[in-house]
């Protein structure tokens, strides 16, 4: 550790970040509302994102495109700048550990894409993971050419100031946010000869109810639906692309009409022509942090993973937080109101303190988060993929183009060598075992491994991956000593850093996997992206467990009939007592180094702890932070 | 092949054990039903590097058992498709200081008389055999023997080899008994399935099954990390590690242990291993461990330093106490042979132990003496 930050560190030195409340991994919507309403209650927070800027992939970039509630972001993200609240910004988390009861060790790795930076331990009390969640493929003929593009990767590049993907580009897949990108590429200039949707849209007429009671969602579709007329952009439903055309890169589509099922129909396709594809299938919760942890899991109808939550957002494990996509893909608004509504329990927790206004925040909060759940819900049965869009899929498509297994490969482990789920296909192919960890192939793949006809299936469980991101080995040698350590087996390693250079050069991505991995990460997700659903409110939280653990929140009277609406809006009026924090070593303290901050200033105070019988100052009537746009 | 719901033997288990049991019954001229409540290769053997060593044995049955072994995979490397990976690359294990050395060249020593071939390779010759390898180090000893497969795929394409019946996804939920205790088969969700004979080839699981025949076998879990890097050109050729792997591998602790176990694929990943603990089924990560894997790779490769790990995971190696797998006959419950208890040498071992059971099932001549291996050295525990 070396002693004063004018010392130049060696390479994966790292450092360590101690004395923090509360964690949060992820800086979109959900994130920062959490950060920023810890922070509100006299926690200390440490935020971290990969990006350099707050906002998730939902808020990303600046004002040229401005997605509906970005002035309320806006608000929020300049009250987080005089927060207590430290923002960690390009810490790209690679893993969570359990180090003890209210202890936890968040490891990162800094630098612009997680690669030559420095290993940083944030040690908390508590963690809110808020990882957003990622773009789901569904591979088909030709999908490895250059010109196709993720869907969400396609709107990323438009909020970054980024090129176009295309002059001529046809928007596929399934999902809300398909209407949206179409909408952006439009409004950017490009040529959209159509937008092809493998589901109906009357799939959200059998939820009527839901759209009622969130009117502002039917409203965002129609306004998409509506650019799109006036830009008289096609939308074919129940139609998918089945085969992409071109040698060098994209040259036209064949799309074809789908039956209930997702089957081609024979005989119906019809070619496009066009220089780009913009395709996704919807999103998928990033959740590897906490799978890692043994948080457990749910399948969504629409067949992802997201975590099990209970009521205050809290997962399987006690201590471990989750909010927004990662507890089921519906949105920004329900992230903010999750991230809140986690923020002030997990808060409610570390104090052991509940006041009348805390208690009413809560569940304006939790009731808020309910009725967007709801259109969540119905929005992720619409667009669930049929079971037999494989049949899309020739012998030779890739399926795993990061380690070039085809389908055909994968149907062989499954008929001849006993394959019968994602993970023993992995083992038998290598497909998904390549650079993206399974991130872009493993739908796929498990619907592959579920379609054999062969019995003795294996019930599908979410991919293990320890390493949310690549992690140099020198950064993992440079982890802390445990108690206790014994020796490793070959004597002192040294400097890790001090390795020479290497001489193998790094594995090089195609295109398309380096925007699925770095831009179609959709955190915070889309507006209007919802594929999640979530019909046992509490699975565990309802019974006794939550209520038998000694510190848990204590049961909040939900029975009264306070307005409605208005959540985000309640400064707790009685005063949360501050947090004892039992680190004293804090950031910024010797041996506690804090990074620069990203925009070169100088970094804020780090968070210390509020003086005992002192809460933050409040705002009597104001804005705990600027709720998001209330429908 | 004759397969039906009435073989003569059910192997419990679809892992490289049950497979080479499945296989060398069938070859033995035995129908076979193979159960797991899982995939093929769905618990320890996916989970391991797929060695095959002599070098990390000392001299008594363990060792006689992997000699056999290594000469069984050299003709199964022949027999099935070139997708297993079977590569007989050596292994190199060396020492880091003088004292070390010459442990290690006592014991290579000892391992030669009983028919391993060891070739001591001096400090300066070592970057000859592994180019990357650090500066410093004090001699080691190359193991031509020691060779490597890609265990899921040896697994699977040993069953499917083996023409056995495979049903996964079905959990044995009962095995059969006649009026005299006798095996008759075993129950699943789907029904019961007869034969005389049951092996118990559920590898750390194998405590479980036997408990369900009224039998008793001491197997535990211990647990181990591998990290696995990304892709890379040939940077280490043999199997590296480092000489106190073997003490490791022979202690019972149940503390953890670490030592630096390095080694290249095919497919280009290098697979960083091997921690030993005892702490249950646990696959938390542990920060430790998986700290002082690393920290061993990057001290013998300095070279790995920079490279970056795409996956760690972890797996749970069948231990029995004394470090011994049990391969025979259960003592109390006719017609239950057990193989299982392999620790972390189930792959390199797995041919030898299901020529064995073949050999106890149609009263053939044994692969080696079985009676190291008996399982009734656990018995006076049982009663």
């Amino acid at each position: 550790m070396p002693d004063s930050p004018s010392e130049p560190r060696a390479p994966l030195d790292g450092y360590d970040l101690d004395g923090y409340d509360l964690a949060v991994i992820g800086a979109g919507p959900a994130g920062t509302a959490g950060a920023v309403a810890a922070a509100g209650l006299g926690l200390s927070v440490a935020l971290l994102d990969a990006a350099d800027r707050p906002g998730g992939q939902y808020f990303r970039g600046t004002a040229s495109s401005t997605p509906q509630g970005g002035a309320a972001f806006a608000a929020l993200r300049a009250r987080m700048a005089t927060s207590r609240v430290d923002h960690l910004a390009a810490h790209h988390v690679w893993s969570v550990t359990r180090d003890g009861e209210d202890a936890w060790s968040v490891h990162a790795l800094t630098g612009p894409d997680g690669d030559g930076g420095e290993p940083v331990r944030v040690r908390a009390r508590a963690v809110l993971l808020a990882a957003g969640a990622q773009e789901r493929q569904l591979p088909f003929p030709g999908w490895t050419l250059p010109g196709v593009v993720g869907a969400g990767g396609a709107q990323a590049m438009l909020k970054s100031g980024l090129v176009l993907p295309g002059k001529r580009v046809v928007v596929a897949g399934s999902g809300p946010l398909l209407l949206a990108v179409a909408s952006s590429l439009a409004a950017a200039g490009a040529r959209v000869p159509a937008v092809v949707e493998a589901s109906g849209y009357l799939g959200y007429a059998r939820h009527p109810r839901a759209l009622a009671v969130n009117p502002h969602k039917a409203l965002e579709a129609a306004y998409h639906g509506g650019a799109l007329l006036r830009r008289r952009v096609p939308v074919r439903t129940r139609s998918a692309v089945t085969r992409v055309h071109g040698t060098d890169r994209v040259e036209a589509v064949t799309v074809t009409r789908l039956d209930r099922d997702w089957r081609p129909v024979p005989g119906t396709g019809r070619r496009i022509a066009c220089d780009a594809l913009a395709v996704g299938h919807g999103l998928e919760p990033r959740i590897e942090l906490a799978t890692g942890l043994g948080c457990a899991t749910r399948r969504t109808p629409d067949g992802t993973d997201a975590l099990v939550v209970n009521g205050f957002q809290e997962t399987t494990v006690p201590g471990l937080w989750a909010a927004g996509e990662t507890a089921g893909v519906g949105g920004w608004q329900l992230a903010w109101s999750e991230g809140e509504l986690a923020a002030v329990a997990a808060a409610v927790r570390l104090s052991g303190r509940v006041g009348p206004a805390v208690s009413e925040r809560l569940r304006a909060l939790r009731r808020r988060r309910d009725r967007l759940r709801s259109f969540a819900d119905a929005m992720a049965a619409a667009h669930a993929p049929g079971k037999g869009w494989t049949d899309w899929l020739t012998d030779d498509t890739d399926v795993c183009r990061c380690e070039e297994v085809t389908a055909g490969r994968v149907r062989e482990a499954v008929a001849d060598l006993g394959a019968r789920d994602a993970r023993t296909v992995k083992l038998l192919t290598r497909a998904g075992m390549g650079w993206c960890q399974g991130r872009v192939c493993g739908t796929a793949v498990s619907c592959l491994a579920a379609g054999g006809t062969a019995p003795g299936s294996v019930p599908p469980t979410p991919a293990r991956r320890p390493f949310a991101v690549p992690v140099p080995l020198g950064a993992l040698a440079a982890l802390d000593e445990g108690e206790g350590g014994e020796s490793t087996g070959v004597a002192g390693l040294g400097r890790c850093g001090a390795a020479g250079p290497g001489g193998q050069g790094p594995y090089v991505l195609g295109e398309f996997a380096d925007r699925t991995l770095d831009g179609v990460g959709t955190r915070g997700g889309q507006g209007a992206a919802a594929t999640g659903l979530r019909d046992s409110r509490a699975p565990y939280g309802q019974s006794a467990p939550e209520a038998q653990r000694p510190s848990s929140p204590p049961p909040f009277g939900i029975r009264d009939a306070s307005g409605p609406g208005a959540v985000g809006v309640h400064e707790p009026r009685d005063p949360v007592v501050p947090v004892q924090r039992r680190g004293t070593r804090g950031p910024g303290t010797p041996g506690g180094q804090r990074p620069p901050a990203p925009d070169g200033r100088e970094p804020a105070q780090p968070a210390r702890p509020a003086e005992p019988g002192r809460s933050e100052p409040s705002r009597p009537g104001g804005p705990e932070a600027p709720a998001p746009p209330v429908d | 092949m004759p397969s039906s719901d009435s073989p003569d033997v059910i192997v419990v288990g679809a892992g490289v054990i049950g497979a080479a049991c499945a296989y060398y019954a069938a070859r033995a001229g035995l129908s076979v039903t193979v159960l797991d409540r899982g995939p093929v290769a769905g618990g320890t053997t996916g989970a391991g590097e797929g060695n095959l060593l002599v070098s990390d044995k000392e001299p008594g049955p363990e060792l006689e058992l992997a000699l056999r072994s290594t000469e069984l995979w050299r003709e199964l490397a022949d027999v099935l498709p070139a997708a297993v990976e079977y590569e007989a690359k050596g292994g190199l294990v060396v020492a880091s200081e003088a004292a070390g050395a010459d442990a290690l060249r006592a014991f290579a020593d000892r391992q030669a008389a009983a028919g391993v071939a060891a070739v001591e390779v001096p400090a300066d010759g070592l970057r000859d055999l592994e180019p990357h390898l650090a500066p410093g180090l004090a001699g080691g000893f190359l193991y031509p023997q020691d060779a490597q497969v890609q265990p899921a795929l040896a697994a699977a394409h040993l069953l499917r080899a083996s023409g056995a019946r495979v049903r996964t996804g079905e959990r044995v939920t009962a095995v059969l008994t006649g009026p005299r205790g006798e095996v008759r088969g075993v129950r699943t969700p789907a029904g019961a399935v007869h034969a005389p004979y049951v092996v118990n080839a559920a590898g750390t699981w194998g405590g479980e099954v036997a408990r369900l025949a009224g039998a008793h076998l001491p197997v535990l879990p211990r647990r181990g990390f591998v990290l696995v890097t990304e892709p890379l050109p040939r940077v280490v050729r043999h199997k590296v590690y480092a000489a106190d792997y073997v003490a490791d591998v022979a202690s019972g602790s149940a503390a953890l242990q670490t030592s630096a176990v390095v080694e290249g694929t095919p497919a280009g990943p290098v697979l960083i291993g091997a921690s030993r603990e005892r702490v249950g089924f646990d696959r938390a990560l542990s920060a430790e461990a998986l700290r002082r894997l690393a920290a061993g790779a990057a001290a013998l490769f300095p070279v790995l330093a920079r490279v970056r790990v795409l996956r760690t995971y972890a797996g749970f190696r069948p231990y029995l106490p004394d470090h011994l797998p049990a391969i025979g006959p259960d003592p109390h419950v006719p017609g239950l042979l057990h193989a299982c208890g392999h620790e972390g040498a189930g792959i390199g071992l797995a041919p030898a132990t299901g020529a064995l059971i073949a050999a106890l099932l149609t009263d053939g001549r044994p692969p080696v003496d079985p009676r190291p291996f008996a399982p009734e050295r656990f018995a006076a525990v049982a009663a």
